[in-house]
């Protein structure tokens, strides 16, 4: 019951905002940097031949990924990515408002819903591939067809689960079906909603990777795989780095648009902590 | 327009629960004119909100008839207006204070102009035309509830139902929004239907007073409160009439409580 409180929140000062971001910077740095200097000593002082130096990995990285291959392997890759989660996310919100509303569908659907949630999307790969060929279509498929599952099932869940009162209230003040979805039941279930994109990303990322393992000729993915077979060991460490990147490019995207959608809902939390 | 605005006729609620059924509502009739302030008051656990619900529309009575403006109630009819006592429930927290008064005027075919005037107007009247762009969360509880009233207020209703509305806030915040209503209801001739469980308020709000049995319920008396209609926290509360009134009322839910009341055969 903390939630009824009378604590207003001030917008903090712009000096003070400044070197708040300052200092999360140097923490969200600092220790990365105190590891390639580590790393950087190591291979100076014990050359391993699996493991480059930090110099020759950028070298590496430079020399394989800026320039044709850019436009060759990575776009795609990342173009397909964002197509898949895309799809994902608007499938899941769709058919998971749909299913989360209608109870005799909800019932009909779950134990199905489970079991595939349970299948894990790789074995898939074969199949997509006699069905669709090689294909971006294909690659795409993959992709949605593994990271739908946490956006379906918590959006599910949290259109099941608004407040009894505030449907009550909606009712009351005969509040219109597409309001009601738009006003109350989206908004009500968005944190539940936001946690499954979270698992989404990941899984999406993956899947874009293993998409293009086996049946590929172009792609992330298939260039670290052909530079490991290739005995090319700094450069399949930079197409490892390069996901990195794009796994931490997501989530601060990701970061980005939960703030903005969330920012009542950390509201809340912030004065039920204070 | 007939004088009455709400009949409630031989009201029933049986809920059929997994252990047996419960007969909430046993046998209520009441009515309220147009522009009456009517409390309703019984003992805890006595079926009050579940009256609410059934004169709101949003539960279906098992037996028995309810009547606004001459019109059957069966679903949430749309000139009526609800404030809930969980306001933190029934407030949407992703909507300022503002969106929320506004949210059930957007069905209504208003210009812009005329809902930006009636949610202004509603927000004034509740004294929070200064906190219009915060949101709920960041409000103390009294607030709250009063943006609950406000939005009751600009959906402009016939009838506006107060469920136990200050149940949850504290005793001074409380005063100021017993009198909250009594202005809306003196300056704006509003109609209101205010259940609660606190005998001295029903008085001092009340122009009548419904005392409700114990479950199974039934309208044990129907009270007229004869105290002027300027009422005060200090003087009116003083005034030897309003203790009588209030020692009648305690009484009344004192013999309901025993279940001493009898009810006449019908």
């Amino acid at each position: 019951m903390t939630l009824y409180t009378s604590t207003v929140i001030t917008p903090q000062r712009r000096s003070r905002v400044w070197s708040k971001i300052g200092e999360n910077t140097a923490y969200a740095l600092g220790l990365p940097v105190l590891l390639v200097v580590i790393w950087g000593i190591w291979a100076t002082l014990a050359p391993a031949q699996f493991f480059p130096s930090p110099t020759e990995l950028v070298e590496a990285f430079i020399d394989t990924w800026i320039g044709p291959a850019f436009f060759t392997d990575v776009l795609p890759s990342l173009g397909r990515l964002a197509i898949g989660i895309v799809l994902s996310v608007l499938i899941g919100i769709v058919a998971g408002t749909l299913i989360g509303l209608n109870r005799w569908l909800r019932e009909l659907l779950e134990p199905m819903l489970e079991f595939f949630r349970a299948v894990p999307p790789p074995v898939l790969l074969p199949i997509a591939v006699v069905l669709m060929g090689p294909t971006d279509a294909m690659k795409i498929v993959v992709i949605v067809i593994g990271s739908l599952w946490p956006v379906l099932l918590n959006t599910i869940e949290g259109v099941r689960s608004t407040d009894s009162v505030m449907t009550e209230t909606a009712r009351s003040f005969a509040v219109t079906s597409m309001e009601r979805l738009r006003f109350l039941v989206l908004p009500a279930a968005s944190p539940r909603i936001m946690a499954g994109v979270r698992q989404s990303l990941s899984i999406a990322l993956i899947l874009m990777v293993i998409s293009e393992l086996g049946y590929s000729s172009s792609g992330l993915g298939f260039q670290i795989v052909y530079f490991q077979r290739n005995y090319l060991i700094a450069e399949m460490w930079s197409g490892i780095v390069l996901l990195g990147l794009v796994g931490v490019l997501l989530a601060a995207i990701f970061t980005l648009v939960e703030r903005r959608v969330l920012r009542w809902y950390h509201g809340i939390k912030e004065v039920e902590r204070a | 327009m007939p004088d009455t605005l709400l009949t409630v006729q031989s009201l029933k609620k049986v809920y059929e629960a997994s252990t047996g059924v419960v007969e909430a509502v046993g046998d209520i009739s009441f009515e309220m004119k147009r522009g009456e302030l009517v409390c309703i008051v019984g003992p805890s656990g006595c079926g009050k909100t579940t009256l609410l619900k059934c004169i709101a529309g949003l539960l279906r009575p098992t037996a028995g008839t309810i009547d606004l403006n001459g019109n059957r109630v069966t679903s949430p009819p749309p000139n009526m207006a609800l404030v809930f006592q969980e306001y933190g429930r029934s407030l949407f927290p992703w909507l300022t204070v503002r969106g929320n008064v506004e949210l059930p005027l957007r069905h209504k075919t208003l210009s812009r102009a005329e809902r930006d005037r009636l949610v202004d107007d509603a927000l004034v009247a509740v004294g929070l035309d200064h906190a219009h762009k915060s949101y709920p969360w960041q409000l103390s509880g009294g607030m709250q509830q009063r943006v609950a009233i406000a939005r009751a207020v600009a959906y402009q209703p016939e009838v506006l139902i107060m469920d136990e509305p200050f149940a949850a806030v504290d005793a001074q915040t409380r005063a100021d929004l017993e009198d909250l209503v009594r202005a809306l209801h003196l300056d704006r001739g509003m109609s209101i239907l205010f259940v609660t469980h606190d005998i001295d308020e029903s008085v001092y709000l009340g122009e009548r007073v419904v005392v409700l049995s114990k479950s199974p319920t039934w309208v044990q008396e129907d009270l007229a409160i004869d105290l002027s209609a300027e009422r005060d926290q200090i003087t009116t509360r003083a005034l030897p009439r309003f203790t009588e009134l209030r020692t009648h009322v305690y009484e009344q839910i004192q013999r309901a409580k025993r279940g001493e009341a009898v009810r006449p055969s019908a």
